[in-house]
């Protein structure tokens, strides 16, 4: 449990760092679209170039994020396995009753890559972007829609309070676990319904914790004269920069040219 | 304009209570002072507390904060940052990941220019003395740290009042000693009026002035010297007094020539010291 980080960030100040999250969230989207419009081998060597080309300028190893993939290696290989026996077409060898084909073998091997880019590619969005600022820019990038609707302020808002408090509850789990465990409780074994049943002395008592923190924390925000989105400043501004503008460009460039590869070759 | 809180004849009721939370509370917390309240539990310290920066609007009577009415909704934003609140349990009132978004909080919520906000929130962590951490995320801080952010984030929206709802309740000595002695100089070199709620006798001792509750009611009310020298009547209500007192007072009961009223070990040497 506690290995688990949500919107893992590693601090730094390059480039990328200081790029405006806005900037990054939009590219990152780009080029999530890009690796699924693309649909042959040449095409991929731009994103792939890109995602080089920017991992060098964040200062954050590839090495590093290629490790990051580890936890999602089962549905990689998957992934690979289903593709290599499922498409029709020229047999190139034979495993008992299944086949291996040609066909297969390609598809397999560009899902694979597609799937490796796709997660290099967003976790880079997160490497370099503390979550606050992610979440700033998403209320930023979504503030034009609040007009139809979309509630762009408190979105944000629930993101920041359950970054905050993820890190509390899990504490709080932590101790609720221990306090059972030390009263007989037993979470680790028993077949899958004796499990489940053990976690209601845990689950309970954390529901009881977590509404009385809301409770406590609606009253704080308030007296701290919160109230919704509307005239509220912020310390820190969201600023596009020429740095910004370069980035926006390279991306174009970088989907015209992979693009336009299926015509050259 | 008065430059008070006044409590004027308040009732408060829950809506779910039968009894009444307060009756009949007259109070005036002037600028300047530092008042300490004590009271066991349920005695409606904390209903108090959040009558003053109109949290809750009293039933029956009026308060006022520096002339403004808490029944007057249009005044509650002014008030609200007039008279700042910090409550007991340091996780349950972060907002934020970050300390300095946190102390950021208020003025953004009050529409401070962001020029001006870097500058409260620079200013405000200088006072409780945490510059250094003003990046660091909330959850690794210690206890006592953590109060200490929940009363910047208060100070950066320039209130006259801070109100600590046990601000010291849950942490340990060290970081009691922490907060104490932040607040004693918020009070002393900031000049902001502090109301102090707490279970400690040895904090309400540092007060210019004692409010002592029972049952919805203020019962007694004087500098701590003339409180805790009632030491029969505080133990009636449920409550203590400083360990020092609670000795002299036994050494008088025994007859020896002590005052009544001793406060802290330094007066307590100086008054048994004659005796050897
Ligand atoms: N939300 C509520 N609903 C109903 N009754 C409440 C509520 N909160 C408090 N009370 C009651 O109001 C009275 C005063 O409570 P209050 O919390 O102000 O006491 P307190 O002096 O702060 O106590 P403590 O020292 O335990 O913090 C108590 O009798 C309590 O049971
Ligand atoms: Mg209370």
């Amino acid at each position: 449990m506690r290995e688990i980080t949500i919107g893992q960030y590693i601090p730094g100040n390059s480039v990328i760092h200081r790029l405006d999250p806005r900037t990054k969230i939009l590219i990152t989207f780009a080029f999530m679209v890009l690796l699924f419009v693309i649909d042959d081998f040449t095409g991929y060597a731009f994103p792939a170039v890109f995602i080089i080309v920017a991992s060098l300028l964040s200062g954050i190893s590839l090495k590093y994020m290629i490790r990051g993939l580890r936890p999602l290696v089962v549905i990689i290989l998957l992934t690979f396995v289903l593709n290599l026996f499922m498409i029709k077409g020229r047999v190139i060898y034979e495993v008992g009753p299944l086949d291996i084909t040609y066909e297969g073998l390609h598809q397999g091997v560009f899902m694979v890559l597609r799937l490796v880019m796709l997660i290099v590619g967003t976790s880079l969005l997160t490497l370099t972007t503390s979550p606050i600022t992610l979440t700033d820019g998403i209320e930023s990038l979504l503030k034009p829609f609040s007009r139809v609707g979309v509630p762009a302020h408190e979105l944000a808002m629930m993101m920041t309070i359950a970054l905050r408090f993820i890190p509390t509850l899990m504490e709080e789990t932590d101790k609720i676990m221990k306090a059972q465990m030390a009263r007989g409780a037993d979470f680790s074994s028993g077949n899958i319904v004796k499990r489940a049943k053990s976690l209601v002395p845990l689950l309970v008592p954390l529901f009881i914790s977590a509404f009385r923190r809301a409770d406590d924390l609606a009253m704080a925000m308030e007296s701290r004269c919160y109230r919704g989105g509307e005239n509220r400043t912020r310390m820190k501004q969201l600023r596009m920069t020429y740095a910004d503008l370069v980035a926006f460009i390279a991306t174009g460039l970088l989907a015209a040219g992979s693009l336009a590869s299926r015509f050259i070759w | 304009m008065a430059a008070e809180i006044l409590a004027e004849s308040v009732y408060y009721q829950y809506s779910q209570a039968k009894d009444l939370a307060l009756k009949d509370i007259n109070l005036r917390i002037q600028k300047g002072e530092f008042v300490a309240i004590i009271g066991p539990n349920g005695s409606g310290k904390s209903t108090l507390a959040k009558l003053f920066n109109g949290l809750f609007i009293p039933a029956k009577g009026s308060v006022r904060v520096d002339g403004l009415d808490t029944r007057d909704r249009e005044n509650i934003w002014k008030i609200r940052q007039k008279a700042g609140m910090v409550f007991q349990n340091p996780d349950n009132q972060i907002v934020a990941t970050v300390v300095e978004e946190d102390v950021a909080f208020g003025p953004e919520n009050l529409g401070v220019p962001p020029e001006e906000i870097k500058k409260r929130v620079y200013e405000a962590l200088k006072i409780v003395e945490l510059t250094d951490f003003d990046q660091k995320a909330p959850h690794l801080l210690s206890g006592g740290q953590k109060q200490r952010v929940a009363i910047a984030g208060v100070i950066a929206m320039k209130p006259d009042y801070i109100i600590l709802d046990e601000p010291t309740a849950m942490l340990d000595p060290v970081g009691r000693r922490e907060v104490i002695n932040t607040v004693k100089r918020l009070n002393r070199e900031e000049g902001k009026t502090i109301v102090l709620i707490t279970h400690f006798m040895e904090e309400a001792v540092q007060a210019d002035r004692v409010i002592v509750m029972n049952r919805g009611r203020v019962v007694m009310e004087g500098t701590p010297r003339e409180i805790f020298s009632r030491v029969e009547e505080l133990k009636e209500i449920g409550l203590d007094v400083p360990q020092v007192t609670e000795l002299a007072h036994r050494l008088k009961g025994r007859g020896l020539e002590v005052r009544g009223d001793i406060l802290t070990i330094d007066e307590m040497v100086e008054c048994l010291c004659p005796l050897l």
